[in-house]
């Protein structure tokens, strides 16, 4: 089992070296998929039959993360589709890239995204869940923005990052604070501790975030936006994602976690309301769409509704409906999305106030287009028309609600239909236009699958008790009750079959009386200003805005900005403790008493200090220098450091003749602030140097330890035969540092010599 | 003198610091300078200073006696000027380079961010 949930990642790997472009080779990766469903579809009778069958690897135990894989109906059904129609996407796809010099990329990010999805929906770890919920964002952002040349391809794969990956930030914590209140990360053990969960008081929060998670996912007002963006992908990345995959994934964990979050009125009112408005906003939206891909999203989008209504409603009834229409969906949504895929590849247009007549050139694409609208339309013999049935069923048994909750659904698929006849008729019909006479007919790999996908459809529609087993342990799963009948056909003249008769009438009133046209799409733009999308789009504007502001501020590259900015924030966060600690009286006596030399030096220094700081010629500058390090020498020799003083002396002579040897070369000072700006450095650097001489005061109020001078001191002579304890601490007990102060300063040496040497080019001058 | 001492300081470092906010590049050096004064002269303040007896041993005797300076502080000072003076030779003959190459030494002409280039 773990081969076959990472086979997909190793594969996606080996893609990579192994450039199958040319001829039959392209197919290869095909293969995967189909093993895969091969694979999963050998342990179907077991599933049906009602069992959990458990693969335990250990990965990080001392975290509680293990790959726990769990195969049950539910995982079951999503593994069949995400292998399944991966199959018929992977030739489909290979068929279908014009540019086959990256087909092989192409190939490697969907099979990381196929291997993250089956991650997903197999995972009985919540931690590894997230891992592979964050796994087919990302891989889902290379597959949107595929066209890496078109601007609005990069856009829109960005925004579906930003949405599903935000979501799945909120769904960590989410997960992490079910781990927290439950005590496992195991789905099943949380299921054990369903109780506990609810009556824990941070129950809100956690559904606060795993709808977050779910919501962006799988689309839900007011995050549906990037999967119409998300559009801009091709056509078979379209097809897997919108209709199988991507944005089932958060349909799964709903249905998931309903055993063990759901059945409480805050999760069942929200799933309604949220999935009730998601459906009908964007059935609508989709009446105002002129590109064939739109009003699929849009479409998209409502069923995705319609299911997360259907989870909300939390029956036995309402998850069988579900589960079927989970399927049905996948069938002829992935199948209207190849179709459309195929119209886009021959025409090169989506555009259905101008399609018209391809039947004529495309009959086997038009026939298996029919079957999948029909099927949307819930017309008898479809497998649609057993979802449709189901759907009612479900709504018309949920007591007080029943009324408004079937009304919604019934104007929804009112609409949904007519999206499925624009969608799988209007190409079709009609007279085909002049420009597309000559148009050469799709090959045989291009309509095979969708009409493979048809046929499913049929086949599900005849005999519905085909997939009773399947969707019987899906409801198990959720929590129903897992004693059902078996799917059937016909269910005798009553309510639901008047509302499905209502439903298809209505439909096809509404396809014969409209038309799409540019006014509809213009009508609709209007409104755009108002959406979430702009909305969001503005928010990341503005967040894009106030970080650039920020980053200007801060990194103005000007060294003493820096240093205002720096040494102003230290000052700020001294004074708040130095000034409580500001002494009222000093105690004199204790110090040593001032001579009259001393105050002669001070002087000097101070007066040296000064005219250093405000002369305007560069060899007072360099005098005053001399002087202020000279004095400090003075004031060495009087206090007992006298191998400080040479040092010193040395070093400031030394200093001198530099910058008298360069002193020529040196520009003149000039007068390049103005005075506001003096007088604010000044009251900074004052500041600053209070605060320094305020904490060099307050040190000295401390006591100084001296155990360790006296440690030299007394073994200065007797362990290093040395009478000048400095120089014997610095040659002797710490050499080993005055070695590398040699090397350092041998480095300084090379440098200047170097620089002083160095000859510059005419190209170097500006 | 220790107060007075503490007040010299907090001029070096105020000084130190000014100069360092000027934009000729020179002045920056200079102020760096004076700073490297200011940190040395505290740390040997802060090792209790007292006048006259310096840490040598005196001829008759193998450890010193009575009271005498602090032998660490001036150790780390010795090793503190020495490497300053390092930077400071090189930041000169640096400097020199600069205005010879660029003609300028004001740091704000000198400056340019990544979107310049």
């Amino acid at each position: 089992m773990l081969i076959a949930v990472l086979s997909g990642i190793l594969f996606a790997l080996l893609f990579l070296f192994f450039r199958l472009q040319n001829g039959w080779l392209r197919f290869i990766p095909a293969f995967l998929p189909l093993s895969l469903l091969i694979y999963f579809s050998t342990w179907l009778p077991e599933v049906a039959a009602g069992k959990e069958i458990l693969f335990k690897y250990t990965w990080i135990p001392a975290m509680g993360v293990n790959l726990d894989f769990k195969l049950d109906g539910l995982a079951m059904l999503f593994s069949l589709m995400i292998t399944g129609i991966g199959t018929l996407v992977y030739i489909y796809a290979a068929a279908y890239l014009s540019d086959r010099s990256q087909i092989h990329k192409f190939f490697s990010c969907l099979s990381l995204f196929m291997a993250a999805m089956l991650g997903l929906v197999l995972s009985d770890n919540l931690l590894v869940l997230f891992i592979f919920w964050e796994l087919t964002s990302i891989s889902s952002f290379f597959l949107i923005g595929w066209n890496t040349k078109e601007e609005a391809s990069r856009k829109s794969a960005v925004l579906a990052l930003a949405i599903t990956g935000g979501g799945g930030f909120l769904l960590l914590a989410g997960v992490l604070l079910m781990g927290n209140v439950g005590g496992s990360y195991s789905i099943q053990a949380l299921t054990a501790a369903s109780a506990t969960l609810k009556q824990h008081g941070s129950y809100v929060l956690m559904l606060c975030f795993v709808f977050a998670g779910a919501f962006t996912k799988s689309a839900m007002f007011p995050f549906h936006f990037w999967l119409p963006g998300a559009m801009k992908a091709p056509t078979p990345v379209s097809a897997y994602l919108h209709s199988a995959t991507m944005v089932k994934a958060g349909i799964y964990l709903l249905f998931r976690l309903s055993p063990v979050l759901g059945g409480e009125p805050l999760w069942n009112y929200t799933l309604m309301i949220v999935g009730g408005f998601t459906l009908l906003y964007a059935a609508f939206q989709s009446l105002f769409r002129t590109d064939l891909k739109g009003v699929l999203a849009y479409s998209t989008i409502a069923a995705l509704g319609l299911i997360v209504l259907l989870i909300g409603i939390g029956t036995t009834e309402s998850f069988l409906a579900a589960a079927v229409f989970i399927l049905v969906h996948a069938l002829y949504k992935a199948a209207l999305f190849l179709c459309t895929g195929i119209i886009d590849h021959a025409v090169h247009s989506r555009d259905l106030t101008k399609l018209s007549g391809l039947r004529k050139i495309m009959m086997p694409v038009a026939i298996a287009a029919g079957i999948a609208a029909l099927s949307s339309a819930g017309i008898p013999f479809t497998f649609g028309f057993i979802g449709k049935d189901l759907i009612y069923e479900a709504t018309m048994q949920t007591g007080m609600l029943a009324i408004q909750l079937t009304g919604l659904v019934l104007i929804a698929n009112v609409l949904l239909s007519y999206a499925g006849y624009v969608a799988g008729f209007r190409p079709f019909t009609g007279a085909l236009p002049e420009a597309y006479a000559d148009t050469t007919k799709p090959e045989f790999l291009l309509w095979g699958p969708p009409v493979l996908l048809a046929v499913l459809s049929l086949l599900f529609g005849f005999f519905p008790a085909l997939s009773s087993p399947l969707v019987n342990a899906v409801v198990a799963n959720a929590g129903g009750n897992p004693a059902l009948p078996d799917l059937k056909l016909w269910h005798g003249f009553n309510l639901i079959l008047l509302l499905s008769g209502v439903t298809v009438l209505g439909g096809v009133v509404l396809y014969l009386l409209r038309k799409p046209a540019d006014s509809q799409v213009q009508f609709m733009d209007r409104f755009e200003s108002f959406s979430t999308r702009s909305f969001f789009l503005r928010l990341a504007e503005g967040i894009k805005q106030i970080s650039h502001y920020f980053t200007h501020k801060l990194q103005n590259g000007y060294l003493r900005n820096y240093m205002i900015t720096i040494i102003s924030f230290l000052l700020i966060l001294l004074c708040w403790k130095l000034v409580k600690l500001i002494p009222h009286s000093i105690d004199f006596s204790a110090m040593t008493p001032v001579s009259m030399y001393d105050v002669v030096i001070l002087v000097m220094m101070v007066s040296a200090i000064f005219v250093l700081i405000f002369t305007s010629s560069r060899l007072t500058s360099i005098i005053s220098l001399s002087i202020v390090g000279y004095s400090i020498c003075l004031l060495f020799v009087f206090y007992g450091a006298p191998d400080l003083a040479m040092t010193q002396f040395t070093i400031d002579t030394l200093t001198a003749v530099l910058f008298m040897l360069i002193l020529l070369k040196l520009p003149p000072f000039l007068t390049l602030t103005n005075k506001a700006i003096k007088i604010r450095d000044a009251i900074i650097s004052t500041i600053f140097g209070g605060v320094i001489s305020m904490i060099a005061f307050l040190v000295l109020q401390e006591p100084t330890h001296k155990t360790i001078s006296r440690f030299y001191a007394d073994n200065a002579y007797s362990l290093a035969k040395g009478k000048n304890v400095v120089n014997v601490i610095l040659v002797d007990f710490r050499g080993s540092d005055t070695l590398i102060e040699i090397t350092v300063l041998t480095i300084a040496a090379l440098g200047v010599y170097s620089m002083l040497k160095l000859k510059i080019s005419s190209s170097e001058k500006e | 003198m220790e107060f007075l001492l503490v007040l010299l300081i907090g001029l070096l470092y105020a000084s130190g610091t000014y100069m360092m906010f000027r934009r000729s590049m020179v002045k920056l050096l200079l102020g760096l300078i004076l700073i490297g004064n200011g940190a040395n002269l505290l740390i040997f303040l802060v090792g209790d200073i007292n006048k006259g007896n310096p840490p040598v041993i005196p001829r008759d005797f193998s450890s010193l006696q009575g009271v005498y300076s602090d032998p660490i502080p001036q150790a780390l000072i010795l090793t503190a000027i020495v490497i300053s003076f390092g930077l400071q030779a090189f930041a000169i003959v640096l400097l020199k380079r600069v205005y010879l190459v660029t003609g300028t030494d004001d740091l704000d002409q000198l400056n340019s961010d990544d979107q310049d280039i």
